[in-house]
This record gives C-alpha cells, structure tokens and sequence, in this order.
C-alpha cells in the first residue's frame, strides 16, 4: 500500500483510538482538540487554495457557514422525520455523515458558482469577490428565517465527536496531500510559480483554480457541519470576515503550500488563545504581538523549506 | 506552416499590433526583430492564445486556430517559450520537464522526448533533483526550451532567450536552437532583441515597429540593409 494511504489508516486509528478512550480526557482539553481538529481541516484547505495555488481567498468562512447551516438543516429536519424520536448511535452516525456531506457538497456548489465567474479574476480582485461572497452569505442567512434569522440556529443536536473530526482532519490531509503530489496536482504549483508559462505548455489554469476551489469549499464545509453539530447552536455573526482571516493567518504563518506548516499553525493558533486565558483581557493584544513577531522572524512561514532554498 | 493575415491586438484602448501579416514556412528560423515596445511579445502571445487577437486570423498547419484557448494552441504543436525563462521555481528540473509532457498521453513518446532534450541539454540530466529556482540564468533558460519541446512542438517560438544571460552563454542557447530546428525539424519563430545574432540564424525576417511590420526579406539582405544597420545592428 503506498505510503499516504498507510499514514491514513493510522492517523484514522488513532482517531478512534482517542474517541474510545475520551471518557478518560478533560472535557475542557477535549474541546480544545475539537476545535483544533476543525481548524486544521479549514488551514489545510485553504492552503490549496491560497498555497499551492497561488489564488487569495477571503471567503473560507463563507463556505463553512453553508455546509454548517446545510448539514444542520438535514439532521434536524430529517432525523425526527426518519428516525421518530428515539434513534439509535448507528443511525445517529449515518445521519450525521449524510448531513456532513450534504454540508459538503453544498458549499462545493457554492465555491463552483463563485469560482467560476471570478477564477478568471487575478490576485486582490479575486480577494474582493471572495469577500463579497462571505458577506453576501452572512446577510442571507440573517435574513432567513426559517433557519433562524439573526438569532441563528439553536438545538443542533450533538453529533460531533472527538473521532468525527479526527477523522475528517486526516482525510483532508490526505487529500490535499494526494493532489498536490499527482502528476496531475503538480499543476497547481505550476499555476502558483508562473500562470503565464502554465498557460503557454497548455494547461488549462482556469480549470486548475476552479478545482483547487471547489475541493477547499468542500472541506469548509465539512468543517462548519462538525462545528455546527459540536456547538449546537450557529449564528451568522460566527462566520464573519474575522473568521475568514483568522484562517488566512494559520495559512500564511504555517508558510504557503505547506502542509505540515499548516498543520502546526492551525493547532498553535488555536492553543495560543487558550493558553493566554488566564491574562484576559490582554490576550488579544499579546497574540496579535505574536503574530506580528513570528512574522519578523520567519516571514516566509514556519516551516517552508521550499521557498527557503529558492530564495536565498 | 503559420499564416497571420491581419493580426491585431489592443491592451484596452492602447492598440498594440495594428494588423501584420507574415507567414512562416515548415522547417525554417524566421526571426522577428524591433525595439522596446514595438509589439513582438504581443505577437508571441497573440498566436499562442495568451492574448485575444482584436482581429485577424491566424492558420497554423491548415487550421484557424485565431482566439483558441491556449492549451488547445498547444495541443497542435505550437508552443511558447515565454520571456524572462518563466519557469517552474518550485517544482524540480525533472517536475517543470514533466509539466512541458502535460497534453501528452503516450509515455513512451515522453521517454524518447526526454532523452532528446537531455541530447541537446546534458546539463539539465544534471540537475535533475533541483528546485528550478536555484538554477543559472542560462540553465533556467534551457530548461525552459526543453520544457517546450516535451511538447512535441511543430513550431517553437522563443522570446528573447537571450535575455538576462551571461553573454559567453548566449552563443550556446542560439547554436542549440540551430540544432533544434536542424537536426529534429522544428520550425522556429525567434523574437531577439540581439538582431546581430538573430539574423545569422534565421532564413527569414520580419521588422516590427510600432505595432507594423516595416520591413522583411530574407535575413542575409536584411543584414547588408544600411537603414537596418543604423536602427538595430549598431551602426
């Protein structure tokens, strides 16, 4: 078996392996791994986009609203209509991963009507539209009241758990990581590094972006349906501009088009916020200084070895 | 080979070629020269479909292949060597030749195609492993012709390979695109701003100025032209 699919399988076991032995961990650091776990599922897929790909997305946020919103609105509605009121774990499960891939699917629908029109869009234009996009999806759903209007959506039932996002962290990984290393996938960076020579050997660059597009706004929206169902309850106001960026943050810090860099500022992101609890009120000002710091020292993100060795 | 009857672009409401004509024959090195500005990027650009042509037509083995989309320009054996050796940086030697082979399906072909750019390019065979970033101006400007010719190119048009090179390596880059049109029969259409150099291997060539082609001929006269002389070749 190649190697990405054996490092799926054990990154899978040991999700499971965590999820079976959950009753054991803090509740508190329980949530804080959830919170990781989909934050690297969101830093991991944008990274096609606005790493290896070289596009600026701004509209992450965006997506995962849809799919948070989408796979909501399936388990809700249709689990009393399917299940009546007592359902057993299996068909909670069944449900659950129906309604995360209809989240999925969904705000792939989404990232397709946005990319296509503006794919053809260059650098801070195509930033702009997918700004817009974020905006326009945060006052529709305000709006829309039979999913909640401002108030947004309450009583989501609890379907996320430790292994869930785990699960689709890893898989996401794998994914990208798969992509990316094709023959096929190689065309992305080469889309990044230089369009116009990408262009000129005859690849279809448009085609590349759309599809480097539509599989981040998949996984964004996988990652609003975990969020959706670990929170139970979601509001427009979660998915705003801010939200969008601080997953642009976790892209550049990690370093552009690199995984595992993009791994690691995903969970330091998340964690740097916890761990700066205890000084509260300052724990915002401290972690934009951080922020700011780290982009003196490495500016080319933490770990990208790649570019390291192109430019000096 | 390549017929253009007409050709003419606009950048917005700046009109870059004011409708040229010129027509390439199969197996020849037809040089396009003029200065700064004068429309021969936009000419490579327009016929490799980089560019829209505002109007025109342009015929490439037989077929109008005016305002097709550039992988489709490719698939048919017209391919470009954009200026400033836009290559790879971040994909190996060995990915960016890789990349040149994207249309082709059969890999056999890709093998032979391999083996012919590393005949003509030994260094590349060298570096293979490298991140294209950390290669020379001069090597980064072969791998970007070899990259075309994983193509299968039938016609190759290279802009300013001289451009940024070491001059000693400069000699090299134009006797290895002797060879290519020689010893494998690719038909090239070359944009220099090295007119000296341009014209001693081309059969053919055309003089743009302005968005206009004032001049052509065949390059040993043009050479001898004294108002040529006095414009391009330094007196």
């Amino acid at each position: 078996m190649p190697r990405p699919h054996l490092g799926l399988l054990a990154a899978l076991a040991a999700a499971y392996g965590i999820f079976a032995f959950s009753d054991r961990i803090d509740p508190y650091h329980l949530d804080v791994l959830v919170g990781i776990g989909i934050n690297v599922i969101l830093a991991v897929s944008l990274n096609l986009v606005n790493g290896y790909t070289g596009q600026f997305s701004l509209g992450h946020a965006g997506f995962m609203s849809v799919g948070a919103y989408l796979s909501a609105a399936v388990t809700m509605l249709l689990g009393p209509r399917l299940f009546g009121g007592d359902s057993s774990a299996w068909q909670q499960n069944s449900l659950f991963l129906a309604a995360l891939m209809a989240g999925g699917l969904g705000a792939a629908v989404a990232g397709l009507l946005v990319g296509v029109p503006s794919l053809r869009l260059k650098g801070d234009y195509l930033a702009l539209v997918t700004l817009g996009f974020g905006e326009i999806i945060r006052v529709i759903f305000q709006n829309f009241e039979p999913l909640g209007g401002a108030l947004g959506l309450n009583g989501i039932p609890a379907y996320t758990n430790i292994f869930w996002v785990l699960a689709f962290a890893a898989f996401t990984v794998f994914t990208v990581a798969c992509l990316v290393h094709s023959t096929y996938g190689r065309g992305f960076i080469a889309t990044q590094d230089d369009e116009i020579a990408a262009e000129a050997i005859g690849l279809n660059t448009t085609r590349y972006k759309t599809v480097a597009f539509v599989v981040a706004a998949f996984f964004a929206g996988i990652a609003g349906g975990l969020y959706g169902h670990f929170k139970q309850t979601i509001t427009p106001g979660g998915f705003d501009f801010n939200r969008s960026i601080e997953i642009v943050v976790m892209v550049i810090l990690g370093g552009m088009g690199n995984t595992i860099g993009v791994i690691l500022a995903a969970v330091l992101l998340t964690l740097l916020p916890e761990v700066l609890r205890p000084v509260a009120e300052y724990r915002m000002i401290l972690y934009s200084l951080l922020l700011i710091l780290l982009m003196i020292v490495r500016p080319q993100g933490l770990f990208n070895l790649r570019f390291w060795k192109t430019h000096h | 080979m390549l017929e253009v009857t007409d050709l003419s672009v606009s950048y917005g409401a700046i009109s870059a070629l004011g409708g040229i004509s010129f027509s390439i024959e199969a197996g020849s090195i037809v040089t396009l020269i003029g200065a700064n500005g004068a429309g021969k990027t936009t000419t490579l650009r327009a016929l490799s479909g980089l560019v829209r042509a505002k109007g025109g037509r342009v015929t490439f083995a037989g077929a109008d292949i005016t305002n097709l989309a550039p992988h489709r320009i490719v698939a048919r054996g017209l391919c470009h060597v954009p200026e400033g050796r836009m290559i790879f940086s971040n994909l190996t030697v060995d990915e960016n030749l890789a990349m040149g082979a994207y249309l082709q399906k059969d890999q056999a072909r890709i093998a032979t195609n391999r083996d012919y750019v590393f005949g003509i390019f030994p260094r590349l065979q060298e570096r293979l492993l490298q991140p294209a970033g950390t290669l020379s101006g001069g090597e980064q400007q072969m791998l970007a012709i070899g990259r075309a010719l994983m193509g299968n190119p039938k016609l190759l048009m290279l802009d300013e390979p001289s451009l940024g090179i070491a001059p000693k390596l400069i000699r090299t880059i134009f006797e290895k695109i002797v060879e290519i049109n020689r010893r494998h029969g690719v038909t090239i259409l070359l944009v220099e701003q090295n007119a000296n150099l341009a014209l001693e291997i081309s059969h053919r060539a055309f003089v743009l100025e302005t968005g206009r082609i004032v001049m052509a001929g065949e390059s040993r006269t043009l050479r001898a032209n004294p108002e040529l002389k006095a414009a391009y070749l330094g007196g």
